[in-house]
């Protein structure tokens, strides 16, 4: 096996998703197909190739730093699933 | 032949002339959709009213004399783009509340010159599938054959365009979101170069692949559409900056002077014996038209899959960090603590697919495994650039089929996820590389489920594209024909 339910339920935890014990299992069995599969990619010798990240040769793009006009508060928080017109309402913290 | 079955080419005649008007058109789709719509599942949201005035406000401009290149015409949208005060969905559960407070750039440039918006189309779940069955709000149909899919992850866009349900239609495509699904409902689709259009607006699925393109009836349509969204956007920093030409210019009858390549693997075991003689047929064609033709290579298709079923699932399990129940969206409120309701707006907000993308991602970033994964699949990327550099250092083009096989049926494949993937294989190395791609319509099969060709050029090459294609489709049999909707 590549990948073993615990190593599911961890990344899924980084994930910040909850799977069900159902889920967990045919998550499994279905990235440990995929990632048997992805296995494939070892058959290259890649030892001295740069990795590509983007596709065209573009530098970083800046502009000067300037207020603009943006989103008015009432907008950004327009759809906020639970919001009391000032901020987003978030369970407590501390 | 009805106004909701002809091209923007042709009505944009009949509307210059006065003979129509735009609230004419738009009702005659919007009855089409009435018509149709029960069966294919084509739409999200269908703005009836917003498109009614949308298309008065047409024929007043139009009165006045001013109106763009689309003034009048219906278009669908894939609801991954944001439409200001129309509810954009990615079709995920998760969005099924928000109604965007901007509009794409896109979008804003098909508004600019007069494009009426139908609504939202029907589409995989934040891009994510090849056959349209991953979506919240159900299975779009392939309007050739109901009981087919209509492909994915721009199925409703294809669809809604194959059957008359719009003029034309905006999609997505990251591994062949455009091309297939064109392929598979027997219209045109060009996934523009990487930068060619902007993706401001258009809800992320892999950054670095995601390119937005037009969906349409025919080639000329194509290059109207793509004039409209092309062009440098400063709100999306890896647009390019350069000057955009008029596609609708090479639109000439023939392809002499153009090498057009063929890559010996893009026809390898597993394509089917029918598109292979449609995809044959249609090089024949463009020799005709005065192509010649030169075998070629590209000795590592064969590793794109698997570096892009790292490289896409990666960079979404970043960019879909943000639907985590706070800004916008569902959200679990029987949660009260923090992590708890960000874990279960998660997990019930998204379906299987994504969550399962997500975590093939987070796994592939994550500490220890990400130079076994990530940075392996990034430089197999490489050595996919550079078959193509080598290929197009002897061609102008390269011309292969879309798709191994026509639509397959509803369901067939449904619980095997790497059977899907692996059928992205004809199109995916072209997203990775960042070039334009397009599919054109070449043949139907014996079953009546219509064939597609691809054509790919390099970076910016997309007039040689439309030359080819355009030369191919004035040579092809295949004018008029089109679906017959059962009952419609």
């Amino acid at each position: 096996m590549k990948i073993t339910p615990e190593e599911v339920r961890y990344v899924a935890k980084l994930a910040r998703l909850s799977l069900s014990e159902a889920e967990v299992e045919k998550t499994t069995l279905q990235l440990d197909g995929i990632l048997s599969y992805v296995e494939k990619l070892g058959e290259l010798d890649t030892t001295s190739i740069q990795p590509t990240t983007h596709a065209l040769d573009v530098r970083n793009a800046f502009r000067e730093d300037e207020t603009r006009k943006s989103l008015s508060q009432q907008e950004a928080l327009a759809n906020g699933p639970l919001q009391n017109g000032e901020a987003f309402v978030v369970p407590r913290v501390i | 032949m009805e106004l909701h079955a002809l091209t923007i080419h042709a009505l944009q005649d009949l509307l210059a002339k006065g003979e129509i008007s735009s609230l004419a058109l738009t009702r005659s789709v919007l009855d089409r959709i009435d018509g149709v719509e029960p069966k294919v599942n084509a739409y999200i949201t269908l703005d009836r009213n917003g498109a009614l005035a949308q298309a008065e406000a047409a024929d007043e401009q139009r009165k006045r004399g001013e109106g763009g290149s689309l003034c009048g015409i219906p278009l669908s949208i894939k609801d991954v783009l944001c439409t200001k005060g129309l509810r954009t969905t990615a079709g995920s559960k998760i969005l099924e509340p928000f109604i965007p407070p901007y509009d794409a750039t896109v979008v804003e440039k098909l508004r600019a010159e007069g494009a009426v918006i139908l609504g939202k189309v029907s589409m995989d779940e934040f891009a994510m599938g090849s056959a349209n069955e991953n979506c919240a709000y159900g299975v779009p149909k392939n309007p050739w054959n109901l009981a087919h899919v209509c492909g994915g992850s721009s199925g409703g866009s294809a669809a809604s365009v194959a059957a008359d349900e719009c003029i034309a239609s905006l999609g997505s495509d990251t591994g062949g979101s455009i091309r297939q699904p064109a392929s598979h409902c027997g219209i045109v689709g060009i996934k523009p170069t990487y930068g060619r259009v902007s993706r401001f607006g258009l809800l992320a699925y892999a950054s670095s692949l995601d390119q937005v393109g037009p969906l349409t009836k025919d080639v000329h349509d194509a290059a109207i559409m793509l004039n409209a969204i092309s062009g440098y956007d400063p709100r999306d920093s890896t647009s390019v900056n350069q000057e955009v030409p008029d596609y609708t210019a090479a639109l000439t009858p023939d392809c002499k002077g153009l090498t057009v390549g063929i890559p010996k693997e893009y026809f390898g075991a597993g394509l089917d014996p029918e598109v292979e003689q449609a995809v044959r047929k249609g090089i024949t064609l463009l020799q005709e038209a005065g192509a010649k033709t030169v075998e070629i290579s590209l000795p590592h298709t064969e590793y794109g899959v698997a570096a892009y079923y790292i490289i896409a699932p990666a960079e979404a399990s970043s960019n879909l960090a943000r639907y985590d129940g706070v800004k916008y969206g569902f959200r679990d409120h029987d949660q009260h603590e923090l992590l708890e309701m960000y874990r279960h707006s998660r997990s019930k907000g998204f379906g299987e697919e994504v969550k399962r993308r997500i975590i093939i991602g987070t796994y592939a970033l994550s500490s220890g495994y990400y130079d076994a994964y990530y940075k392996k699949a990034s430089q197999v990327r490489t050595l996919i650039v550079g078959d193509y550099a080598k290929a197009f250092a002897q061609c102008d083009l390269l011309v292969s089929p879309v798709t191994p096989a026509p639509a397959w049926k509803i369901g067939a494949k449904i619980d095997d996820p790497l059977s899907v993937y692996l059928s992205d294989i004809l199109t995916i190395c072209t997203n990775l590389a960042g070039l334009p791609g397009m599919s054109v319509p070449c043949g139907i099969s014996s079953s009546g489920l219509p064939i597609g060709l691809q054509i790919q050029a390099t970076h910016f090459g997309e007039e040689k594209i439309f030359r080819a294609a355009y030369a191919l489709e004035q040579r092809l049999d295949l004018a008029g024909k089109k679906p017959m909707i059962a009952g419609s």
